[in-house]
C-alpha cells in the first residue's frame, strides 16, 4: 500500500469499533496517501458505513481499540465539525432532509465561506443543480439530485480526504456519470498539474469505477480487511467467485 | 376601572343605531365575569385603564426609544414606504396621517372618531359584527371600557401597494389597553397593513385586550400582518374576526417571538363569499415561562372557499405553547389544509397541537391537516456538523430555518427585521 512521500494522509491502526454493544470492526489497518483513491468492497453488514462513520465521527460507533490519524492529527478527539474543518468530507448515502436550509446556504457553509457566487454558479452547473440551490437541501430531491447535492457540497467543501458512501447507489445511468465525473473532478483534478486528493469509496457493483480512477481496492470481511489489490480485480474475482471464496483464496495467498 | 363611555358621542345616531349600542352594552355587561373558553383566567379589575397622551405632529417627534422599540414590530418613522400611519399611545391616537399620494384611497382614525363620524354605517356593518360582545370578559372589557383602536378603509377599487403601519403602544405598568380595531377593504380594494404591538421599557405587569374587525369586500384581498414585542409580565387577549365577500383573500402572518406572560386567541376567518381565500402563517417561539394558546380558525361557508394554515412553533425555557388550527366545513365545494410543526427545545417546556376538523353537512368537504411536534433530528445536525459547522451553529440555522415560512406580502423591511429576530432568538436557544 502507497504511503506517500510524507506518510499517509489517513492512518487507522488496529481500530476495533462497537455499535450498541456489539463488535463490527475488529482491528482494520488501512492507510490512504494524499494523492490516492481507495475503494472499500465487502458484503453488507462488513462494517463498511461504520468505518465511514468512525471517521466522521458519528455518535453511537463506540472506539473500543485502536487510532486514527489525519494530518497527524489524533482525529478520536475531535469533534464532528472540527474533523470536517481540518479537511475531511463525505457524500452521504442516504443523507437526511433539512426543512428550511437551502442546498446554497449548506454548500456556503461546507466552503467555510470562501466560495463566492462565482464558484457556486460553476459547481451548480457542473452537477447541473439549478433551482436545486434554492430548495430545502433533500426535500423531495430524487436518488439522482440527492447525490448530485452531497457532491456539490463536496465540491464547494474541497476536502483533502473525500468519503464517498455508495455514490452510485438509486442513481440512473445518466446521474452516475455526472456523479462520477464529480468525483473524479475532485479526486484528480480537470487539469493533469491540479493537485490530488485523497477518496475512500464505498461500492457494491464498481460501476462507479467507470468513470473514476481508482488506486487499490480493499475487501472488508467481518470487520477487517480480508485482502487489498487492484480494484478492477477485486471486483472482477468477487463477481466471478462471490466475497466468501475471493476472502478464502486471499487468506491462502497470505 | 374608569368606565369609557362612548355611547355619550353618539347622539347622532339614529334610534336603531342606539338601540344597538345599548343591547351591545347589555350583553357586555352579562358576560363581564365570564371566563374565556381558553387560557389563564385573568383578574381584569386588577388594572386600571390607560391615561390618556399628548399628539405628536410627527413620528420623528417621538421619543427615541419608543420609535425603536416600534420599529421592531414593523412600525417605522420614515413614512416615505407607507401609505398611512396610525399611532396610539396607551388611551390615545397620538398620529394619524394618510401619505398625499393615497389621500382619496385611504381612511385612518381612531374607532371612537370612526363612530362619531358615521355612527349608522359603523354600527349596523362593522360594530360588533364579526365578534360578539359577550363572548367573553374581555370582550365584555372593551365594549364596556374601550380605549380607541384603529379604523382604516381602503375605498372600493384602490389597490394600495405601499403598507399601512399601525402601532399600539402602552408606556404605562399596571394598565390595561382595550382597544376596538375595525378594518374595511371595500370591493376590488388591496391593502397590506402592519400592525405591532409593543410596550415600552421598564413597563410591568399589563393587559393588552384588542377586538379587530376585517370586512373584505368582493374581490378585495387584505395582507394583516401582526408582530407582538410583549414582556414576561404581560397578558394579551386578542379576538380577531374576518369576514371575507365574494373572491376576497385574507392574509394573517403572526410573530411572536418575546416572551410574554400569557396570551390567548383564536382569530375566525369567516369564508362567507363564493371562492374566498383565507390564509394564516404563524411563528412562534416560547421562552421564558410564558403561557401560549394561539389557534387559527376558518369557516368555510362560501361555495368554492379554500384556506390554509401553517403554523411553526418552538418552544424553550418553561414555556407552554398550544398550536391550535380548526377548519370547518360547511359547503360542499370547499378545501382546506392546516400545517402545524413544533420543536421542543427545552426539558421543562410543553406543546401541544390541536388540529380540529369538522365537516358540518358538507360531504364534498376536503380538510385535511398535518401535525408533527420533534426534537431537533440529530442526524440533520450531525449532518450540518459534517460540513463544518459547530453544533450550536448546526441548532441555530435548523432553528432558523424551521421558522423561515413564507409570508407573502411582507414588505422586505419587516422581513429582514423578523429574520434578524429569528436569529436572535435561535442563537439565545444554545
Amino acid at each position: 500500500m502507497a504511503t506517500g512521500a510524507g506518510g499517509p494522509l489517513l492512518s487507522i491502526r488496529d481500530l476495533h469499533v462497537r455499535i450498541g454493544g456489539r463488535d463490527v470492526l475488529r482491528g482494520v489497518n488501512l492507510a490512504i496517501a494524499s494523492d490516492e483513491t481507495h475503494v472499500l468492497l465487502g458484503p453488507n453488514g462488513s462494517g463498511k458505513t461504520t468505518l465511514l462513520k468512525t471517521i466522521l465521527g458519528m455518535p453511537g460507533y463506540e472506539v473500543d481499540q485502536g487510532s486514527i490519524e489525519f494530518k497527524g492529527v489524533d482525529l478520536l478527539t475531535l469533534e464532528i465539525d472540527e474533523r470536517a474543518r481540518l479537511g475531511i468530507g463525505i457524500a452521504f448515502q442516504r443523507p437526511p432532509s433539512v426543512r428550511g436550509v437551502k442546498l446554497r446556504q449548506i454548500m456556503e457553509l461546507a466552503s467555510g465561506g470562501r466560495a463566492g457566487e462565482g464558484r457556486l454558479s460553476a459547481i451548480a452547473e457542473e452537477l447541473e443543480l439549478g433551482q436545486m440551490l434554492e430548495r430545502d437541501v433533500n426535500m423531495g430531491f430524487s436518488g439522482g439530485e440527492a447525490k448530485r447535492s452531497e457532491m456539490g457540497q463536496l465540491l464547494a467543501q474541497q476536502p483533502d480526504l473525500a468519503l464517498f458512501d455508495e455514490p452510485e447507489s438509486g442513481v440512473d445511468l445518466d446521474n452516475i456519470a455526472v456523479v462520477g465525473g464529480a468525483i473524479q473532478h475532485l479526486l484528480k483534478g480537470p487539469l493533469a498539474n491540479d493537485p490530488r486528493r485523497a477518496g475512500l469509496i464505498i461500492t457494491h457493483t464498481g460501476h462507479i469505477l467507470k468513470y473514476v480512477n481508482a488506486d487499490v481496492g480493499h475487501v472488508l470481511y467481518e470487520g477487517r480487511i480480508a485482502c487489498s489489490g487492484n480494484p478492477l480485480d477485486l471486483i472482477a474475482d468477487i463477481g466471478r467467485q462471490g466475497y466468501e471464496k475471493c476472502v478464502e483464496c486471499a487468506t491462502c495467498n497470505l | 376601572m374608569q368606565p369609557v363611555d362612548n355611547t355619550a358621542q353618539l347622539r347622532n345616531g339614529s334610534p336603531a343605531t342606539l338601540t344597538r349600542l345599548a343591547e351591545i352594552r347589555a350583553l357586555a355587561e352579562s358576560a363581564i365575569d365570564k371566563p374565556a373558553a381558553l387560557g389563564p383566567d385573568i383578574d381584569i379589575s386588577a388594572f386600571t385603564t390607560v391615561s390618556e397622551q399628548q399628539r405628536v405632529d410627527s413620528l420623528a417627534s417621538l421619543e427615541k426609544q419608543v420609535r425603536e422599540t416600534a420599529l421592531m414590530s414593523g412600525f417605522t418613522a420614515d413614512e416615505s414606504q407607507r401609505s398611512a400611519s396610525y399611532f396610539q399611545m396607551d388611551r390615545t391616537p397620538i398620529y394619524e396621517r394618510v401619505a398625499e399620494a393615497f389621500g382619496g384611497a385611504i381612511e385612518i382614525m381612531g374607532t371612537e372618531d370612526a363612530l362619531v363620524r358615521y355612527p349608522d354605517e359603523m354600527v349596523e356593518n362593522y360594530w360588533w359584527t364579526a365578534v360578539a360582545p359577550d363572548k367573553d370578559k374581555y370582550t365584555a372589557l372593551v365594549a364596556l371600557h374601550q380605549t380607541e383602536g384603529y379604523f382604516i378603509r381602503v375605498k372600493a377599487g384602490q389597490k394600495v401597494d405601499k403598507p399601512i403601519q399601525a402601532c399600539l403602544f402602552i408606556s404605562e405598568s399596571n394598565v390595561s389597553q382595550n382597544l376596538h380595531n375595525v378594518i374595511v377593504v371595500e370591493d376590488g380594494a388591496e391593502a397590506n397593513v402592519i400592525t405591532g404591538c409593543n410596550i415600552g421599557t421598564g413597563v410591568k405587569q399589563g393587559l393588552h385586550a384588542g377586538i379587530s374587525e376585517f370586512f373584505i369586500g368582493k374581490g378585495a384581498k387584505l395582507t394583516f400582518t401582526m408582530v407582538h414585542n410583549w414582556d414576561q409580565d404581560f397578558s394579551v387577549r386578542p379576538r380577531t374576526a374576518a369576514i371575507i365577500d365574494d373572491d376576497g383573500t385574507f392574509v394573517s402572518n403572526y410573530v411572536l417571538l418575546k416572551p410574554v406572560r400569557s396570551i390567548q386567541a383564536f382569530p375566525v376567518a369567516r369564508l362567507e363569499g363564493a371562492r374566498s381565500r383565507a390564509v394564516f402563517n404563524t411563528i412562534v417561539s416560547g421562552l421564558g415561562d410564558s403561557v401560549i394558546d394561539l389557534g387559527t380558525e376558518a369557516q368555510l361557508i362560501g361555495e368554492g372557499s379554500r384556506s390554509e394554515a401553517v403554523a411553526r412553533t418552538v418552544s424553550r425555557d418553561n414555556s407552554v405553547v398550544y398550536s391550535r388550527g380548526r377548519l370547518i366545513g360547511r359547503t360542499n365545494d370547499c378545501k382546506a389544509h392546516l400545517d402545524c410543526r413544533g420543536i421542543v427545545q427545552s426539558a421543562t417546556s410543553t406543546q401541544w397541537a390541536i388540529p380540529d376538523l369538522a365537516s358540518e353537512g358538507a360531504p364534498g368537504a376536503e380538510l385535511s391537516h398535518e401535525a408533527a411536534i420533534s426534537p431537533i433530528a440529530a442526524e440533520e445536525v450531525y449532518y450540518l456538523m459534517s460540513r463544518g459547522a459547530p453544533k450550536d451553529e448546526a441548532v441555530s440555522m435548523i432553528t432558523r430555518g424551521f421558522l423561515d415560512i413564507e409570508f407573502p406580502g411582507l414588505p422586505d423591511a419587516l422581513r429582514r427585521q423578523i429574520d434578524a429576530a429569528i436569529e436572535e432568538t435561535s442563537r439565545e436557544s444554545m
